[in-house]
């Protein structure tokens, strides 16, 4: 047998308060595709990290074997050396740099002295192809959206020389066409001898291309099981993952009333000045009490511009057409009149707009509601505490404690921080930008649980999603968008994947 | 700190020390600090240092300074800077000083005036930085330097102002009267004593009363012993700087002054919404947009109140010198910044206190005092002032680090 590539060997790891890795081994073959899965705060990225030299030799126990050598890095450089690159669940790319510019981060190429840009940017355009992504290489990072963003940061890891990549939930932001052309992307990287460790929430892509997946669960490893044979099966993931099996993968919900309508937009567009264009035209949809809408379409169709758009948010663009809540109508100059009408938007990017992340778990689930604490203009505190508590259990939260900073949170229990933060507003309607990216199996059942409550309780849902069978499993109206535009509704009987598609490709 | 975490007895009170330790390390680092800077000058001056004199001159000395670092710590949370204040406070300082000497107001009537200029200038000032987004370096450094013309331009024809007015310099220079009840031994100050005994009772009865209210929620709180050891500690603390300000005049108005602005700012950052929303801004501005809360208009106040605080700053530095100067104010700014950041503030926004900084300005206040005894030249005070400011942060950011 060979020696494996990578031999992790009782890695144990404990930040104050939380044993995030206890005695895990990890072992993976050389050439393989290595899926890891597990819940959320299962200590995936935690074991990438302490791989990576992130969390340096020292702050773990336990023995690293890179080609069977043992290792003790100090840093990322140390373990790039080594031919290891690993790309973050929270993305690292510099925000005013060009695409071209973030790529050869660190490994510019000169002239000397001179950073040569043409021939920089002539290999970038060859590396972003290989991704797929379709873009000019002088544009800024801040310009585009998170699943584009995301491409480049594979573009930026796939530069450097590397044996084994390893991605923290790659395909998290992506819809199903760029996710298809990573995963086929990982695939040709395969063939090419490198090695890849991918870290997914999402079953049915770590069964479509991993050799290996381990299952870790609460810090410990459960199990590593061979799925090159595709005899492997969801069912058996999610019931090691969890510790029980998951029969459906959305809850059942109850027939309920849909009442009255409780939000409608006539005619919305919004013009950006600096594109000298239509973002969003002619949009009409509507929104009833106890439903829950959601709204399909590709990266860049304009989805999340409409959500912000419709909080009082437009960014630089201006806005038109009318928008009616409860059949009046109303204008949102900004985001704190949109709350005062009982509006909540939970952000797609919870790390860039969504959430404080060196605040702590009970102020980001407070910060939008803090009158209904105040008293006599002071905060409660301890009312605080009994709220935040309260949201913890009823999300289930995983968290040492309420006072944990949120940056020392998993990404999938930040992101019920940011769910737990919106509900606190007691909101009519609720606006959820990828609701369950990054989540894990059990957790996504949790949410579409409490999503289900809330319509149950007469609040309205319009839901953006790029998972389709969320959108189909979760919507009773859909609307498809495309470049700006509505370009269908389905009732839930009509949806199927291939009417949504059809429409969503449709410029 | 939740109900529903079981540990037994013994092994959760040493925890509940080391975790408000671990929690706290980066303040009571600077505290200690502090201590351990006035234990080395009270040895090194043969006791002239830790003085009734000394302490109390030493505390009306950084009035100017902790005021305006109060204002600087809210300015760099909201991630900005306001280097302008130090020609706002010497230009309102020179207002003042016209106002009085050669307009002929009355004190009542200068001070509200020069105060509301202090906030106009701290908006107009912030104008730009909060409806257009230019940086507050560039903004504040224009104003800056327009309030420095200005200053220039008042005092032009006459030089240094000189000020009469008695109620005016005693802002600077005055003690609160004493109740002469009876004549305490050593002629102690006996107001002095019984503030500080008032605000002893106050902090333990707020103390006792805030605990029961969290054992009233089923809360951890401090085990009784460490309570009582808390209790104890901040009470001498208090205790004794009151019984050391008796001992030369008591309380000084400068105190009182900076007493009060750091009491109500710190409950404001502490305690109500306005002060979580700062600290929302400072920590992701984008966040705190799409919660509902308006960056302009938390931008507008934190500087109009750095305004309002440059006002006042001005006029303790007028009458503590009972006159206006073409000078006044140079390098304010500096010493500002400095205290927040040695007393923890974070330049990448969403961290800081009140009382951090009011520490710092203590170190820093000390050390000049310190050094001024011992008779060390400028030219080296100021090599030594600049290395404890990167010390501090230095060591600020490795006790962060590990949270
Ligand atoms: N820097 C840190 N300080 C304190 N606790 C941390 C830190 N980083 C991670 N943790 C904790 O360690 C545990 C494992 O976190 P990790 O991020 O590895 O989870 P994960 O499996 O990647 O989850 P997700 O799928 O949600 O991303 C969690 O309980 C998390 O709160
Ligand atoms: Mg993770």
């Amino acid at each position: 047998m060979d020696t494996p590539i990578l031999e992790m060997k009782s890695i144990t790891k404990e930040f104050p308060g939380v044993k995030a890795l206890d005695e895990v081994t990890f072992s993976v073959k050389k050439g393989e595709i290595h899926c890891l899965v597990g819940e959320n705060g299962a200590g995936k990225s935690t074991l990438m990290k302490v791989l990576s030299g992130v969390h340096p030799y020292g702050s773990y126990s336990g023995e690293i074997y890179v080609e069977g050598e043992l290792q003790k890095f100090n840093g990322i450089r140390d373990s790039e050396r080594a031919g290891i690159a690993i790309i973050y669940q929270e993305l690292a790319l510099i925000p005013e740099l060009s695409v071209y510019e973030n790529i050869f981060l660190g490994n510019e190429l000169t002239d000397g002295m001179v950073i040569n840009a043409n021939e920089t940017i002539k290999q970038s355009i060859d590396i972003l192809e290989k991704v797929g992504l379709r873009v000019n290489p002088e544009t800024k990072i801040r310009d585009l959206g998170v699943g584009k963003q995301q491409l480049v940061e594979i573009a930026k890891a796939l530069k450097k020389q590397v044996k084994i990549l390893i991605l923290d939930e790659p395909t998290a932001a992506l819809n199903e066409n760029d996710s298809d052309n990573l995963l086929k992307l990982i695939l040709e990287l395969k063939k090419q001898g490198v090695t890849s460790i991918l870290i997914s929430h999402k079953l049915r892509e770590v069964l479509a291309i991993a050799d290996t997946v381990t299952v870790l669960r609460d810090g410990k490893t459960i199990c590593t099981l061979d799925a090159s044979d595709g005899q492997l099966t969801e069912a058996v993931l999610i019931r090691n993952m969890v510790g029980r099996s998951i029969d459906n993968v959305f809850p059942k919900r109850k027939a309920h009333n849909i009442g009255k309508e409780a939000l409608r937009l006539e005619n919305w567009g919004a013009y950006s000045p600096s594109l000298g264009r239509d973002v969003l035209k002619d949009v009409n949809l509507n929104v009833h009490d106890g439903e829950i809408v959601g709204i399909a379409g590709l990266m860049g169709s304009g989805r999340t511009e409409l959500a912000k758009s419709i909080f009082g948010n437009p960014d630089e663009y201006r806005l038109s057409g009318k928008i009616f809540v409860n059949g009046h109508e109303a204008k949102f100059s900004n985001p704190r009149d949109a709350i005062d009408a009982r509006l909540a938007y939970v952000t797609e990017d919870r790390k860039r707009n969504g959430l404080i992340l060196i605040q702590d778990v009970k102020q980001n689930i407070t910060l939008a509601n803090l009158e209904e604490l105040t008293r006599v203009g002071v905060i409660d505190e301890n009312e605080e505490i009994v709220v935040a508590n309260r949201s913890k259990e009823d999300l289930n939260i995983k968290t040492p404690s309420i006072e944990q900073f949120l940056r020392n949170l998993s990404g999938g229990n930040q992101q019920k921080v940011s769910l737990a933060k919106w509900l606190f507003v007691k909101p009519g309607v609720m606006i959820l930008d990828e609701p369950t990216r990054g989540i894990d199996v059990g957790a996504k059942y949790e949410i579409y649980t409490v999503m289900n409550a809330l319509v149950e309780q007469g609040m309205s849902i319009i839901m953006i999603s790029s998972e389709l069978p969320e959108v189909l499993g979760m919507s009773d109206r859909v609307y498809v968008m495309s470049a700006g535009r509505i370009k269908g509704e389905l009732s839930a009987s009509e949806a199927t994947q291939e009417k949504i598609m059809e429409l969503a490709v449709d410029y | 700190m939740t109900e529903e975490r079981i540990t037994p007895g013994k092994s959760k009170k040493s925890s509940a020390l080391l975790e408000l330790l671990r929690k706290n390390i980066s303040q009571y680092f600077m505290f200690i600090a502090l201590i351990g800077i006035m234990v080395i000058f009270t040895i090194t001056t043969k006791g002239v240092f830790i003085s009734s004199r000394n302490i109390s001159n030493l505390l009306n000395q950084m009035g100017y300074i902790a005021v305006l670092a109060v204002g600087m710590t809210l300015v760099i949370i909201i991630r900005h800077i306001d280097l302008s204040v130090g020609y706002l406070a010497g230009f309102l300082g020179a207002f003042s000083a016209i106002a009085l000497t050669f307009w002929g107001w009355p004190v009542y009537a200068v001070l509200p005036v020069v105060l509301i200029l202090g906030v106009i200038s701290g908006l107009l000032t912030s104008t730009p930085i909060a409806k257009l987004g230019v940086p507050a370096f560039v903004s504040t450094m224009a104003a800056g330097l327009i309030f420095r013309g200005a200053l220039l331009l008042v005092t032009m024809g006459t030089g240094t102002i000189i000020i009469r007015d008695r109620l005016y310099n005693a802002i600077g220079n005055g003690f609160i009267p004493d109740l002469k009840l009876f004549v305490l031994p050593g002629n102690r100050h006996f107001l002095t004593l019984l503030i500080g005994l008032i605000f002893i009772i106050l902090y333990i009865v707020n103390a006792v009363k805030s605990r029961n209210k969290k054992l009233s929620y089923k809360f951890d709180v401090l085990s009784p012993s460490l309570f009582v050891m808390q209790l104890v500690l901040v009470s001498v603390i208090i205790g004794y700087i009151a019984w050391t300000l008796s001992g030369y005049n008591g309380i000084s108005w400068s105190l009182v002054i900076v007493l009060l602005v750091v009491g109500i700012f710190q409950f404001i950052t502490t305690k109500t919404p306005l002060g979580r929303h700062i600290y929302a801004v400072g920590g992701n501005p984008e966040a705190a947009e799409l919660s509902g809360i308006s960056v302009s208009k938390i931008t507008y106040i934190v500087f109009g109140a750095m305004g309002l605080l440059s006002a006042l700053s001005g006029i303790m530095y007028a009458s503590r010198l009972h006159s206006a100067t073409t000078t006044a104010g140079l390098g304010f700014e500096t010493d500002a910044i400095a205290a927040a950041f040695v007393g923890g503030v974070s330049a990448a926004g969403g961290v800081g206190t009140i009382t951090g900084s009011i520490v710092g300005a203590l170190v820093m206040m000390s050390l000049t005092s310190g050094m001024n005894l011992m008779g060390i030249d400028i030219s080296l005070q100021y090599i030594v002032r600049g290395a404890v400011l990167v010390l501090a942060v230095v060591v600020d950011r490795a006790t962060r680090k590990n949270r």
